[in-house]
């Protein structure tokens, strides 16, 4: 091992400074062919006479291409890893996976420690030069190598660095002239395309005579957006892209404390959701120009689908997005500006379809075309294809590349196909890639942390101190009809003293699950199971949920209990935490419980169990009410799904019972229960979860429409709303649901946090009315729960803290994520009915009750109480932009014929016909008329 | 970050079990009874020693065997002068005490009642530590040659701030070694040649002997000093917590680096001993 000094000259406070550093080069680095005879060849990968070296900038633009099997044989050199590394960590990961893949031919050459391939930097050389001179320097090695028989092929688009190469006797190429050499030329959409080839796709542009003319601002450079930033000219801050208004985005900064409301795409500016951007604040009497859309206004503006009704703010359009409000007094606005440079891109992959359009003349040759995105958050991309008639028809996934000033729309490239849209398994797959959701197969190594199969209880874990043994006592379970992960269980036993005693048994999955292990990793990644509406995505694997933590009817299980002593009016008087065994006499469904209960015969002891606690849940509930919790309402949708097809059978709502409710009433009270035992131990790194209060701003929309109907509601505690919403009530018997619906969805959801992240009174959860909450009950399907197992276990003393806890950072982040994921398995779920029911009404026209929820300028947005979604009605024909045929009474949340002859007002019942359309085809939309 | 990339190669390309370049030369200083400079890496070190001589305070004499001192300094690297850091600030007392001790564990006090022992410590280079022009001995030696370094008026000016410190811990180990070497050169007896040598734990991966980077990383970093044949551990400090049977590898892996050190310090030994039979035969 040779060992020799790098020195780098660093300049600060005008200093220079010779930083001296160590590094060791060997002589044992293989060069990884199978046909080398000097080097050791157990990791030997690359086999083909032609070994390609490609350089910096081809892994970074072209990893969609490397990603496909047709490249295999690439020596991937140290110095390239450590530059992609530096610029895109997204596309590093990608490539270190690949490196990785036993299934491909990738070899990760450490040219900088090598005796033979390490280059000192010269007199004057840039870093990019000493870089692209390393690449030269090991592609010579490997030839001079490996000898005459194999080819060593340098991959560069750089012009300079390849006549370099070339003069030096190394074989280059362009990444282009290459792929073209492999004949497939389905693998040429695959390569992204030189920003220079930019001024051909003019022809896409759009229809109007104009030239390529500047569209957007200038980016400023990065030395100006830094100073601008501390000097306070510019914010930073992450771009947040309004889901249900793309031409609206936030802007969360720090520097003014406030969000920065960005309208347009203009202002804009080609940021993406999820770049981090400076942004500057425009002048405040352009505040409030919500309505100047000023790209979108060229766009056509696009259409609003029928969706599933939201059952959160976090699924609504945020802004009231109403009606020109002309003669409303102006609210103080939010400050708004616009874009001046971004400082790190988001730009991933996104899923979606192409805009329909004519084939062109010649098949086969290039074609341009308009991608768009699922999510409409994404503006739509511009690609170019030689498979234009293969892809018109299928959902795919394309990259973006760059977006200059001069084009409306961003550069990508075509990556594969996912499937031919409408189909169920492709729009499923789109579901989970849209929303990030992992559904591989687990891991070798993760299902490898599972006990042996048959698991039973040992008569160690029996012997076990810290287990109690509950064995004898009548723990039941209550859960939907078919539950196979069942993690929870229940008892209820009548005291001498004429208490009860009550528990409940939560899953031990902490037994299996070890902190650290590959099983543990995995799950913290996935963070939650995912419910879609044909299948179920799992947090751990089906062994753990479905059988071994699963607490089934007559079979021993372990688990981890909270048991209450409580007098019959419910009064905690006593609360013990501990590690147990149970044997569960009954799995129940809630219809079975229900049915149990309400049969008088039945005098059973299980019975008798479930009817006194189904009593003290009437008290805690009624009590909790008091206290102010909402009660709230969604329209939960459930299908009745065909088992062979998979096609939805019937569709109707969810029916909520009794038993619902009381299982509901002792899940929420363990929580909070083992809420104040982990924070007691933990202030500092306990897992809770709270439900910010809504502000006023957020409930606007409710207020408005309640006042439209005459209904005055208090919204200055959640005990006020609460009560008022008892008090709304209106003729018919749904409309105080109603209301609950359009309240419930002003709300924000609840979110994890670490609780040394926030003061004691942010802990609140509003909707409960709880100081404090967590999640404790689902560790099977949350890991949330999984988490807070462990502070439990630990703040009895029963295992030590794993260390991560000692890591606040840490600890935030993996909070973070688990609302990510908790979102994202949410949003999956949506739209994972939404697709089934386009699927049930494609074969079934329908008519229907619908109520108004929303007015528009040219019709109103209804709720379809029945099938739970909701969706435009129009008054007026598309394209006839509001014909003067009607105008909109904003107090009275109106909309009213000119003549007098007609009008609509909000919550408003009507009758609606419902079927699925094909305005282009291959595009099925669900459509809503007026009978 | 990562500090050891997935090909098993650390960001110095050394791998995980390897030590840096081992460099020692002895008897640097001339007026000295014995002195080295070890070298680790980019980390050098020079040790000498004085005595065992009359002591100098009567009132510090030990009846029954040697009185042991260590004052411990470093080249002030960030101006590239030649002014040190102020002497007897708390780390350097802290490194001072600790090399004292270490050296204790080893030498035949005993044998030596009344007398006194000192040895200067001094860094010449740490690793990491931008410098002007490598400190050249020949401007350090005239401080190490003062006998009465040790009565320096105290400077309470306090020192460094926590990059100081930083490369006080850094150069602990290499301190140790070289004083070693130098007490053996000053043919003082000795159980056995103290060495030492730290590791640490980064990407789930036990690391010997950690550089500048590496250290900076802010995992946890065991530095372990042993008497290598009497198999006596006399030296143990860790930074940051570990759990237990990853804290027991990473120090058996220092382990065995003090091992590897021991052995080449007793090389070079050899090889001095060889010279001088050489020199005195000609
Ligand atoms: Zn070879």
């Amino acid at each position: 091992m040779l060992r020799c000094n790098v020195f780098n000259k660093k300049t600060r406070n005008n200093k220079i400074k010779k930083e001296v550093r160590e590094v060791y080069l060997r002589d044992d680095i293989w060069c990884g062919a199978s046909s080398c005879t000097t080097c050791e060849s157990a990791a030997a990968r690359l086999t083909a006479s032609t070994i390609l070296v490609v350089d910096t900038n081809v892994v970074l633009h072209q990893i969609d291409l490397l990603e496909n099997p047709a490249i295999d044989n690439v020596v991937v050199l140290s110095v390239v890893l450590d530059e992609v590394k530096n610029k895109n960590l997204s596309v590093y990961n990608r490539i270190r996976a690949l490196c990785s893949n036993p299934l491909r031919k990738l070899y990760v050459f450490a040219n900088k420690f090598h005796k033979d391939t390490h280059v000192e930097k010269m007199e004057k050389e840039s870093p990019n030069d000493l870089n692209d001179r390393a690449i030269r320097v090991a592609t010579q090695w490997y030839q001079k190598h490996l000898g005459d028989a194999t080819r060593v092929l340098l991959l560069t688009n750089d012009r300079e660095n390849k006549r370099k190469a070339t003069e030096e006797g190394i074989f280059a190429e362009t990444i282009e002239s290459y792929v073209k050499s492999l004949g497939q030329p389905d693998l040429l959409d695959l390569v992204v395309q030189p920003a220079s080839v930019d001024v051909n796709m003019e022809d896409v542009e759009d229809s109007r005579p104009a030239k390529r003319k500047v569209i957007y601002a200038e980016h400023k450079p990065m030395s100006e957006i830094t100073s601008g930033l501390r000097h306070g000219i510019y914010h930073q801050g992450k771009l947040r892209v309004n889901r249900y208004n793309p031409f609206e985005a936030y802007v969360g900064s720090e520097s003014i404390g406030d969000e920065i409301i960005i309208y347009g795409r203009t202002n804009m500016n080609r940021a993406f959701d999820g770049d981090i951007v400076a942004v500057e604040l425009l002048p405040q009497e352009e505040w409030h120009e919500e309505k100047s859309l000023s790209i979108a206004d060229e766009e056509e503006e696009e259409e609003e689908d029928v969706h599933l009704a939201p059952s959160s703010a976090d699924d609504a359009p945020r802004s009231t997005n109403l009606v020109n409000a002309s003669d409303q007094i102006p609210v103080p606005s939010r400050p708004s500006g616009r874009v001046v440079g971004i400082i790190k891109r988001n730009w991933h992959s996104y899923c979606g379809s192409l805009d329909p359009m004519p084939m062109p003349a010649g098949s086969g040759s290039i074609a341009y075309a308009l991608f768009v995105s699922k999510d409409r958050r994404i503006p739509k991309i511009r690609i170019q294809t030689r498979q234009l008639g293969n892809l018109l028809n299928k959902r795919i996934i394309v990259a973006v590349d760059s977006w200059d000033r001069q084009s409306r729309y961003p550069f990508g490239h075509y990556v594969r196909v996912i499937g031919d849209i409408g189909d169920r398994d492709t729009e499923s797959e789109m579901v989970l890639i849209e929303n990030d959701i992992d559904a591989r197969p687990f891991s070798a190594q993760v299902l490898a942390c599972l006990p042996p199969l048959p698991w039973s209880v040992s008569s160690e874990d029996l012997a076990n101190p810290i287990r109690l043994d509950l064995r004898q006592i009548c723990v039941f379970s209550v859960d939907p009809p078919g539950c196979k992960d069942i993690d929870d269980a229940l008892h209820c036993t009548a005291l001498p003293n004429g208490n009860y005693e009550v528990g409940v048994h939560i899953a031990d999955v902490t037994n299996f699950v070890h902190p650290g292990s590959p099983l543990d990793d995995e799950a913290s990644k996935r963070g939650t199971s995912v419910y879609l509406v044909e299948r179920r995505i799992d947090m751990l694997p089906k062994p753990l949920t479905e059988d071994i933590c699963s607490l089934r009817a007559d079979v021993e299980r372990l688990a981890f209990s909270v048991i209450w002593e409580m007098t019959p009016e419910a009064e905690i008087i006593s609360t013990r935490f501990s590690k147990s065994v149970i044997k569960s006499c009954a799995a129940l469904s809630y219809v079975e419980a229900q049915a149990r209960m309400d049969d008088s015969r039945l005098v059973d002891p299980l019975t008798t169990d479930l009817r006194n606690m189904n009593s003290l849940a009437k008290v805690m509930r009624q009590r909790r009410i008091e206290r102010g919790a909402l009660t709230l309402a969604s329209a939960e949708v459930k299908f009745q799904i065909d088992t062979e097809t998979h096609d939805p059978l019937d569709i109707g709502m969810y029916q909520i019972r009794d038993a619902n409710q009381m299982v509901e009433e002792f899940m929420l009270a363990a929580n909070v229960s083992v809420a104040g035992q982990i924070l007691k131990m933990f202030p500092l790194c306990s897992l809770l979860r709270r439900h910010p209060s809504p502000t006023r701003e957020m409930l606007e929309p409710l207020l408005r429409t309640a006042a439209a109907v005459g209904i005055n509601l208090d919204v200055s505690t959640s005990k006020a709303l609460a009560d008022s919403l008892d008090r709304a009530v209106g003729d018919d018997p749904y409309f105080n649901k109603l209301i609950r619906i359009l309240a419930t969805r002003c709300m924000t959801q609840a979110v994890y946090f670490c609780s040394g992240d926030l003061s004691p009174q942010e802990f609140h959860h509003y909707g409960l009315a709880a100081p404090l909450y967590t999640h404790f009950t689902s560790p099977i399907r949350r890991y949330a729960d999984v988490i807070v197992h462990r502070l439990l276990a630990a703040s009895l003393g029963i295992y030590k803290l794993p260390t991560i806890f000692q890591d606040r950072p840490q600890l935030t982040s993996t909070a973070d994520n688990l609302n990510y994921r908790h979102r994202n398995a949410q949003m999956a779920s949506r739209a994972s009915v939404e697709l089934h029911t386009l699927i049930y009404f494609r074969k079934r026209p329908t008519d229907t009750e619908a109520r108004i929820v929303k007015i528009r300028s040219n019709g109103f947005i209804v709720f379809v109480p029945k099938f739970g979604i909701e969706g435009p009605v129009y008054l007026t024909a598309k394209g006839q932009k509001e014909g003067g045929e009607w105008y909109v009474d904003e107090q009275q949340q109106k909309i009213i014929k000119m003549d007098s002859s007609l009008s609509y007002s909000v919550l408003q019942t009507l009758r609606i016909h419902m079927e699925v359309v094909e305005p282009q085809p291959n595009r099925p939309k669900l459509q809503l008329t007026l009978i | 970050m990562e500090y050891v990339s997935p090909e098993g190669l650390r960001l110095d390309g050394r791998r995980p079990t390897e030590m840096r370049q081992l460099r020692a030369e002895i008897g640097a200083v001339s007026k000295a009874d014995g002195s080295a400079v070890f070298e680790m890496g980019n980390t050098k070190v020079i040790a000498a020693v004085y005595g065992p001589r009359e002591v100098q305070n009567r009132s510090q004499q030990i009846n029954d065997q040697a009185l042991v001192r260590c004052e411990y300094s470093m080249a002030n690297f960030s101006t590239g002068d030649r002014v040190r850091k102020p002497k007897g600030d708390r780390r350097s007392i802290e490194i001072s005490l600790v090399i004292r001790q270490t050296m204790e564990a080893c030498i035949m006090t005993h044998l030596m009642p009344r007398s006194q022992i000192d040895i200067f410590v001094q860094v010449l280079q740490a690793d990491g530590v931008s410098s002007y022009s490598c400190v050249s001995l020949s401007c350090s030696l005239p401080l190490i040659d003062h006998p009465h370094f040790m009565n320096y008026p105290k400077n309470n000016q306090s020192c460094g701030g926590m990059e100081g410190a930083d490369y006080v811990n850094r150069t602990r180990s290499a301190c140790i070694n070289a004083a070693t070497l130098a007490l053996a050169d000053a043919g003082i007896p000795m159980h056995d040649l103290a060495t030492s040598c730290s590791a640490g734990y980064l990407n789930s991966t036990p690391l010997l002997d950690l550089n500048y980077i590496e250290d900076s990383a802010g995992g946890a970093d065991v530095t372990v000093g042993i008497l290598p044949t009497l198999d006596k551990v006399t030296l143990l400090q860790m930074d940051a917590k570990l759990p237990t049977n990853i804290f027991e590898d990473v120090m058996q892996l220092a382990t065995e680096g003090c091992k590897a050190i021991a052995n080449y310090i007793r090389e070079v030994l050899v090889e001095n001993t060889k010279q001088l039979e050489y020199r005195r035969g000609s």
